[in-house]
This record gives C-alpha cells, sequence and structure tokens, in this order.
C-alpha cells in the first residue's frame, strides 16, 4: 500500500468540530494549554465564548467539563492521551464516569508515534484505563476518514461519557470517503478464511499490509478494524474467530488491558481459539522518530505476518 | 563516603558560562530539529548560578549520599541540565548531539532509567516535580543527612494543584532544606500565561501557603547569587525563588516569544544564535 495519503487525524478531528460547533450552539471545547497541538484551537478561533482554555491543570479540566455536560452543554475535551487518560483519570471516574456526565474526552497524541518526546508521553495504557470504567465509550479510529466520523457522531451521541484515542503522526488513509462508522461495530476491511488480523488505530494498516505479505504465500488473511473497544463487537469478533480460526491482535498500545485483552475476554467466553497478541509487551517507551519507534518495538508488517505463519504453522 | 564538591567558580566567570551552555541549547535542539529552546534558555543564568556556585555535588560521585538534589519538575527544558552536567564531567559531551534520538540515554524528557549519571528525577508531566522534591527533602531529615533540594518549576508547574498541595505540605512540615526556583517567564505553550490562564500574583500567592519569598531577576547574576544563598540560611520554611525570566534569553529573535517554547531554528537561524551568543568581547 505504499501510495496511501498520510494526513493527520487531529486535523480531521479539529476540522470536524468546529463544523460540528457551527451547527449545535451547546458544544463547547476545552483543552489544557494544548489547543493547538490537539487542533482544537480552531474551534476556539471560531467561537470564542464556547472555548475554555483552563492552563496546565487536568484534574480541573475533567471536573468542570462534568459540571458543563451535566448542564446541558456537550463538551470536548482535548488534551494529550496521558494527561487525559492518566493524570486526571480519579476525576473522569468520579465526576464524569460515575454521573454518567457525556463528556466526550478526545486525546491526541496517544502511542509511540508520540515520537521524540520520549516515554512520559507516550501514552500506552489509555485503551485500559478507559474501558474499566463502567459505561465509558472507548473509540480508536484508524485514519483521519474515520476521525472525522468519530467527531461527528460524539456530537450527537449524548448516552454517557466517550474516549477517542487520536495520535500525533499523520496515518496513511485507508478508509473511503464514504465510509460510515457505526459505533459498536467493528468491521471487516478485508475478508479471507485463513487468520484473522484485529486492530485498532494506525495497527490496522500495518495489519493490511501484513495480509498482502501473507497473500504472497498464498495464505488468505482477513482484516478487522475494532474501532470500538467499548462497547466490544462479541458477535462480529465471535463470528470472525469462528470463520478463520486463528486469531491475531496488533494495537500500538500494552498488550495488557488493551485490545488484546478485550477480543481475548470475548474470544474465552464465546469461541476460544488460539490468539496471538501483539503490541507494546510490558515496556516504557523511548525517544526516537515516531516510525523508527513503530519499528523498534516491532509493530510492523512483516512482524504481523510472521507471528500469523508461525500460528498456523502451530507454533 | 564522603566526597569532595566542585568549588564555586567567581561571579565574573558566570556570564561567559551561560553563554556556552545557550550555544549547548541551540546546537541540541537544532541537531535534534525538535526539543524546547525557549524555557532552557530562559533558565541558563539561574541554573549557571546554582550550578557553579551553590549546589553542593561531585561529578565524579553522582550518587554521593549528602549531595545536594536537584529536581527538574518542569523536564522539558532539559538542554539546559543536559548541557550543566556534561559541561561539570558527568557523562561525555559527544553526548548532547544524540539528544531525542532512539537508544540514546539523552531523553526528549529526562529519565532516571536511561542511567544517564545526574539524572534525579524523571520529569515530563508538569505539576509532579515539587512533591517529589519534598519526600526527597523529608527524606533527608529521616535520615538525618544534611543535603538541600533544589526544585525548579515552571509558569506551567504553578497551574497544576499538585504544585499547591506540594508547596502547602513543605510549609506545614517546616522543610527548610528546600528550594524551589521558578521560572517566572509568563509564557506557555498556547500564549502568554496571563492570556492562556493567569497566575495572579504569584508571590503573593506562595507566601500565603507559608513560603519564604524571594522575587528577583532571574538574569541578574548578583541578586540570584544573594537569594541562593538567603534560601539557604532561612530557618523554619522552605524558601522560593521567583526568577524573573525572558524566554528564550540571549537569542534576539526568541526573547519573549511564547512560540519558542519548543521547536528548533533553521539553518540560517541556528547561525544567528551561535552568533548572538559567541564568546563576548572581554
Ligand atoms: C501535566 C502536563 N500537561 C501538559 C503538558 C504539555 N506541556 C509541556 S510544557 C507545557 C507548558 C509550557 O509552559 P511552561 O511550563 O511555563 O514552560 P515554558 O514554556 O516556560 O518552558 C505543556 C502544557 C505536560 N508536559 N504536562
Amino acid at each position: 500500500m505504499p501510495s496511501l495519503e498520510m494526513r493527520s487525524l487531529r486535523e480531521a478531528y479539529g476540522r470536524a468540530l468546529a463544523e460540528c460547533g457551527a451547527q449545535d450552539p451547546r458544544i463547547v471545547a476545552l483543552t489544557a494549554d494544548l489547543g493547538d497541538s490537539t487542533r482544537v484551537a480552531e474551534f476556539g478561533r471560531r467561537f470564542p465564548d464556547r472555548y475554555f482554555n483552563f492552563g496546565v491543570a487536568e484534574a480541573n479540566l475533567m471536573g468542570v467539563a462534568a459540571g458543563m455536560a451535566m448542564n446541558g452543554l456537550k463538551p470536548f475535551v482535548s488534551t494529550f492521551a496521558v494527561f487525559a487518560a492518566g493524570k486526571p483519570w480519579e476525576q473522569i471516574r468520579q465526576t464524569i464516569a460515575y454521573q454518567r456526565a457525556p463528556v466526550r474526552i478526545v486525546a491526541t497524541h496517544a502511542g509511540l508515534t508520540v515520537g521524540e518526546d520520549g516515554a512520559s508521553h507516550q501514552m500506552l495504557e489509555d485503551i485500559n484505563n478507559m474501558r474499566v470504567l463502567p459505561g465509558m465509550a472507548v473509540v480508536v479510529p484508524a485514519d483521519a476518514v474515520e476521525a472525522d466520523r468519530v467527531t461527528r457522531w460524539a456530537a450527537s451521541y449524548d448516552e454517557g461519557p466517550v474516549y477517542v484515542r487520536l495520535s500525533r503522526a499523520n496515518f496513511p488513509t485507508i478508509l473511503d470517503e464514504d465510509y460510515r462508522f457505526t459505533f459498536g461495530r467493528a468491521r471487516v476491511l478485508r475478508d479471507g478464511g485463513d487468520i484473522t488480523l484485529m486492530a485498532c488505530g494506525l495497527m490496522v494498516s500495518v495489519c493490511l499490509q501484513a495480509a498482502d505479505l501473507l497473500a504472497a504465500d498464498g495464505i488468505a488473511a482477513q482484516v478487522v478494524n475494532v474501532s470500538t473497544i467499548k462497547p466490544i463487537d462479541r458477535e462480529t469478533i465471535a463470528g470472525c474467530a469462528a470463520r478463520t480460526g486463528r486469531v491475531i491482535t496488533v494495537e500500538e498500545h500494552q498488550i495488557c488491558g488493551g485490545l488484546g485483552s478485550a477480543v481475548c475476554e470475548v474470544l474465552a467466553e464465546t469461541c476460544p481459539v488460539p490468539v496471538r497478541r501483539i503490541g507494546v509487551d510490558d515496556q516504557w517507551g523511548q525517544s526516537g522518530e515516531a516510525m523508527a519507534l513503530v519499528a523498534h518495538y516491532r509493530l510492523t508488517p512483516e512482524r504481523v505476518a510472521a507471528e500469523a505463519r508461525s500460528l498456523l504453522a502451530g507454533g | 563516603m564522603t566526597a569532595a564538591t566542585t568549588l564555586p567558580m567567581d561571579l565574573d566567570q558566570l556570564p561567559a558560562k551561560a553563554r556556552q551552555l545557550r550555544r549547548d541549547i541551540i546546537e541540541m535542539v537544532y541537531r535534534a530539529r525538535s526539543g524546547h529552546p525557549g524555557g532552557a534558555l530562559g533558565m541558563a543564568d539561574f541554573m549557571t548560578v546554582l550550578w557553579y556556585r551553590h549546589l553542593r555535588h561531585d561529578p565524579a560521585n553522582p550518587r554521593w549520599e549528602d549531595r545536594d538534589r536537584f529536581i527538574l519538575s518542569n523536564g522539558h527544558t532539559c538542554p539546559i541540565l543536559y548541557a550543566i552536567l556534561a559541561d561539570r564531567g558527568y557523562f561525555d559531551r559527544e553526548l548532547l548531539w544524540t539528544f531525542r534520538r532512539l537508544g540514546s540515554p539523552v531523553q526528549g524528557h529526562p529519565s532516571v532509567r536511561s542511567d544517564l549519571p545526574g539524572i534525579e528525577y524523571s520529569g515530563g508531566s508538569l505539576g509532579n516535580g515539587l512533591s517529589y522534591a519534598l519526600g526527597t527533602a523529608l527524606a533527608a531529615r529521616v535520615t538525618g543527612r544534611n543535603y538541600r533540594v533544589y526544585c525548579s518549576v515552571s509558569d506551567g508547574d504553578c497551574q497544576e494543584g499538585q504544585t499547591w498541595e506540594a508547596a502547602m505540605a513543605a510549609a506545614h512540615h517546616a522543610v527548610d532544606n528546600l528550594t524551589a526556583v521558578v521560572d517566572y517567564n509568563r509564557c506557555q505553550i498556547d500564549g502568554p500565561s496571563d492570556q492562556v490562564m493567569s497566575l495572579g500574583d504569584l508571590p503573593a500567592k506562595w507566601r500565603a501557603f507559608g513560603w519564604h519569598v524571594l522575587d528577583v531577576d532571574g538574569h541578574d547574576y548578583q541578586a540570584l547569587d544573594e537569594a541562593f544563598r538567603a534560601a539557604a540560611a532561612h530557618r523554619g520554611a522552605p524558601s522560593v525563588i521567583v526568577a524573573r525570566t525572558v524566554i528564550g534569553k540571549g537569542v534576539s529573535y526568541m526573547e519573549g516569544d511564547y512560540r519558542w517554547h519548543h521547536g528548533f531554528p533553521d539553518e540560517e537561524r541556528y547561525r544567528q544564535a551561535l552568533a548572538e551568543l559567541a564568546e563576548a568581547p572581554a
């Protein structure tokens, strides 16, 4: 897939948010000194009265968002993933999730692809932290198209809190412009009967490339974009496992507690098949260029293909 | 084991030293093509006064148990700390040019895990450092050691509630072996702090929290030197030096401009910065 267009998910988010803001006067945007980096500053330029920058103070950020959400507003809260799903986790638990406040936490700079800032800024535990909270929706867009659709969906979703995971790096655009996001649905992007590759975020494109490598060996891999991690799509996940009998999960996150864990929880109860989980394996990140880090932590198409061959060989 | 602390440098030698450190900061971010030069350049003068005249440490023995500790809460400004540690001989200067590269111990934010000598604390998440410094200071009390703890905090650190929890606790426990230094440049990522989130009367806030406050020009070596001495001599309360600094100090096009919080100069501006920071005529 060498010719896929690289696009920014946070740009897509910022643009979609500003457009939603023009339609819906209840939308407000909140940040903690990262308005430009997360791209919500665009909303702020267009709607200064509905834009709140609280400075470097994330606990307050989340508490204020909860109060706004419980009183008729639709807050979108954006900061880096480590300062969204890490630092103010307790405020999210008590004032947002427990009160079922419909706060849209859209976090950018998740994962290794933060790059040179290093481990302190590379959030690899956010899917875990958020999906454990009762009633918290967790969505990980695979590219800029999906980031746009998820933003528009979140603007209309009032059932409870939402966590959306975005990245700093540009991702290959793998979805068509007519793509429609369905909350709670995993999507089969490529069918195949030999093995299933389930992924989220950047790793969806990596799995599509791995499927190409496997096809050259005569192996038909099915690729599934599990963009909604919570509520997880039990039906599609179990159905795919039943079809191929072998599953590999791939994520730019700790393998503990993330997509791989969520998939295994489903399969253990519905369709136990051999599974391999690929992700960051109980390690810290470090400084480096984004794609060099992805390679260093072996989140590559070659690695996914190798694991697939090994799993098919019964290894 | 005891160790020999470094001898204080004469006050009149500090400006040239600070200029050299500033050149290293520029070199590091230019070569890394990323990083945070603004805060680091602004802090260079108070860091030079602290590290070359007040901090008791021994580069040959980085884990000396009685050493004074320096905690960089605003971890993104690490180029100034790395430049000083290399200059003092904690590690090979060549390592500076691996800043932010894959596999380098000179991480984008300082990391204790990297085992780089001289690094006391893994920073990066603002608001956490003063609590760690307080714990370090209280540990001296419990273990009967008499080191001092120095902690730099930024405007951004001062916006985090945790900094004020630590401030309250340090005053409550009358921790007088702790000196905080605020890099009070009134700038942050999204703009001037007074526009993003005003800190109000910052010295008055620290005073209200029970601290001994020294409000100084962050580029006046004499005033800084006296402030560090007064802080160390003060008994019964922690001290804070509110250092009024200029972001990007020393590089004309960066001075006072919040947009140099992070970023790197192109080749022309890199050369200009080095020229402006060149050895001054005697
Ligand atoms: C808890 C936390 N939130 C957000 C950030 C991202 N961030 C890095 S520096 C910074 C603020 C910059 O202002 P200041 O700390 O005053 O530093 P200066 O620009 O003066 O160097 C922010 C928001 C962070 N590092 N930690």
